[in-house]
């Protein structure tokens, strides 16, 4: 079958204008499909920084508020006693997530993201890049993450000045997360009680409870109990699934990517298919001609597969080479531009380029199969 | 005997459209003959000779080659048959425009799976045959119709088949270069292990052949010695 493989692969690529119109339709695609899908699951990802920086296994939280970490329900003191008195509770602290208002030194406003950690441990405190962890006992202090947004707080140094709310902060450590944030705001890490001290809260004040396991065997006993309680805990992978759910069936954005992604397809399927049906009409009557000189069916079938499979996966590696290419450009130029290249995007592509090729190829073999070779005595 | 065609009947259509193409065609083809099918247009010609050569199943007859039953051998059987057993020389040549002149030659010994390389050399020395050896690098379009109607007969001859058979040889040539062609064929091609089928109205090439059969209206009319024969 070698053999075959090599004529298809001669009389495609001996037809440059066609090979390079199956190419540009494919890899056009593909980048569209993997463009909109990286974008999107940039976004995903970006939604649940919280979730991820913070690190915690399980989240306890009011089960009427788990579309994003910020539209948290605040919990009573009591939920906190209850889980940690939970059997396979290791242990429970609280987390505040909320939003402020700073006064730069230059008079200017920026929004911020606050994240209260509890005091006594510092749980899900971030990785350090300059300053020491104990300062943030210290007056005002204030954890800065490095992230895209960092800019946005004038680039600050440790001790510098700014008001929250009318009250004094000082930055005492620059940190770094894994991941950056979605919504635009830079993040300040401090202690919970400052938090909730320097910001306007409601009679209740636990955004979240983080929980860790004595053994992972022990989360859906916690999960059942906790449910019991009248609250909701999740793991955080269950959590970020259900940020991810909440922005693809809730928001517009998932069904926007949707489009555009099918868009993206109908565009390579009617640019690719077209072309490659085209192709396959104009070398009719050879291929009738391969069939009188006793190439079998199947030959000719395994021939035209091999030429769609083989554009399929050109096209898919210069559309993957291309939107990296973009996606790269893209990032050195806009730090917090949100996209990410996941297994998932590349197999969605390949999927939907297989499908492009099946198409493609199947109208071809349709053809080809119907023809007679006496057509070719007929002329 | 080569060919050994008998009762070859073939109709197209059901019912009151029902059309004969070709009615009880009876006839013999030797090893190292030169057979000539003429005759006018709509007499038969390219259906009965799509039948001996395993395109197209006749409605009934039987078309026996060198001892074997061809129509009863499988689809699979009569692909092989044609690839190992057949060489074609079409009427409009259908080269493949984009492959090599030498590949082009090569395409049948491809389809029997022999390795591109000993395919090439076979199609190199096709090529020397027909005289176009200067020219295996070139795509067919940068060639006459002459020298592509050779290229033709040497892609039919590239797989040492037993029967070849012209459809039109002629038809798309001017007349001395058609009679050299077919000449050359007569010379260099025939031999005696070799049976050539040719239909053609072109009666310029008459001379070349050992037997004239004539068809009209899809039947045998009757048959005429060559002149090659005569002489």
């Amino acid at each position: 079958m070698k053999q075959i493989f090599t004529l298809a692969y001669k009389l495609l690529v001996s037809d440059r204008g066609k090979y390079t119109a199956l190419l540009v339709g494919t890899t056009f695609s593909v980048f569209l499909i993997v463009q909109m899908t990286s974008a999107f699951a940039g976004i995903l990802t970006k939604a649940s920084a919280t979730v991820i920086n913070v690190g915690a296994k399980i989240w306890v939280m009011d089960s009427a508020a788990t579309n994003t970490v910020f539209g948290s329900i605040p919990m009573p003191d009591y939920v906190l006693d209850a889980v940690r008195s939970i059997n396979g509770v290791k242990y429970a602290e609280p987390l505040y997530v909320g939003s402020a208002l700073l006064k730069l030194h230059d008079g200017t406003y920026q929004s911020a993201t606050v994240i209260g950690l509890d005091d006594t441990t510092l749980l899900g405190r971030p990785e350090l890049l300059e300053g020491n962890i104990d300062d943030i006992f210290a007056e005002n202090g204030f954890i800065a993450v490095k992230d895209e947004e960092f800019p946005k707080l004038e680039n600050p140094k440790i001790g510098t000045e700014f008001e929250l709310n009318d009250n004094r902060g000082v930055i005492v450590g620059i940190a770094k997360v894994p991941t950056g944030a979605l919504y635009g705001t830079p993040t300040l890490y401090t202690t919970y009680y400052r938090a909730i001290q320097y910001i306007p809260s409601m009679r209740f004040t636990i955004s979240y409870i983080l929980v860790a396991p004595k053994a992972d065997s022990d989360i859906p006993y916690i999960k059942r109990e906790v449910a019991r309680l009248g609250y909701l805990a999740m793991t955080s992978q269950e959590f970020q699934s259900g940020i991810s759910d909440y922005l693809k069936y809730k928001t517009g954005i998932g069904t926007n990517t949707l489009l555009m992604t099918v868009i993206s397809f109908l565009v390579g399927l009617s640019i690719t298919g077209q072309t490659f049906y085209t192709f396959i009409i104009e070398n009719l009557e050879h291929f009738g001609a391969l069939k009188a000189m006793g190439a079998k069916g199947r030959e000719l079938v395994y021939l035209i597969i091999f030429q769609a499979g083989f554009t399929a996966l050109v096209g898919y590696g210069l559309g993957i080479g291309l939107a990296t290419v973009l996606i790269s450009a893209a990032k050195l130029r806009l730090p917090e531009y949100a996209s990410r290249v996941t297994f998932t995007n590349l197999g969605l592509a390949f999927l939907l380029v297989l499908i492009i090729a099946s198409a493609s190829g199947y109208a071809g073999v349709r053809r080809v199969l119907k023809i007679e070779p006496f057509d070719i005595f007929r002329g | 005997m080569a060919i050994m065609a008998n009762k070859l009947t073939k109709w197209f259509g059901e019912g009151d459209a029902r059309t004969y193409a070709v009615r009880e065609a009876s006839f013999e083809a030797n090893w190292g003959e030169m057979l000539y099918i003429v005759g006018p247009s709509g007499s038969g010609k390219t259906t009965l000779l799509s039948m001996i050569s395993g395109i197209l199943r006749p409605n009934s007859g039987s078309v026996s080659i060198d001892g074997r039953n061809l129509w009863s051998l499988s689809d699979d059987d009569i692909a092989d048959f044609r690839l190992n057993t057949i060489g074609f020389v079409f009427q409009d040549f259908h080269l493949f425009p984009r492959l090599t002149t030498a590949e082009n030659v090569a395409v049948p010994l491809i389809l029997q799976k022999r390795s591109w390389q000993e395919a090439l050399r076979a199609a190199s020395r096709c090529l020397e045959i027909v005289g176009l050896a200067d020219k295996a690098a070139l795509p067919p379009t940068r060639l006459s119709g002459g020298e592509q109607q050779r290229v033709a007969i040497a892609r039919a001859i590239v797989h040492q088949p037993e029967i070849l058979i012209f459809d039109e040889p002629t038809a798309s040539l001017d007349g001395e270069t058609g009679r050299k062609i077919v000449s050359f064929v007569k010379s260099e091609i025939l031999t005696a292990e070799r049976c050539i089928i040719i239909v053609t109205h072109d009666s310029r090439i008459f001379e070349f052949s050992n037997r004239i059969m004539e068809m009209e209206d899809g039947r045998i009319a009757g048959f005429e010695q060559g002149v090659a024969c005569e002489a």
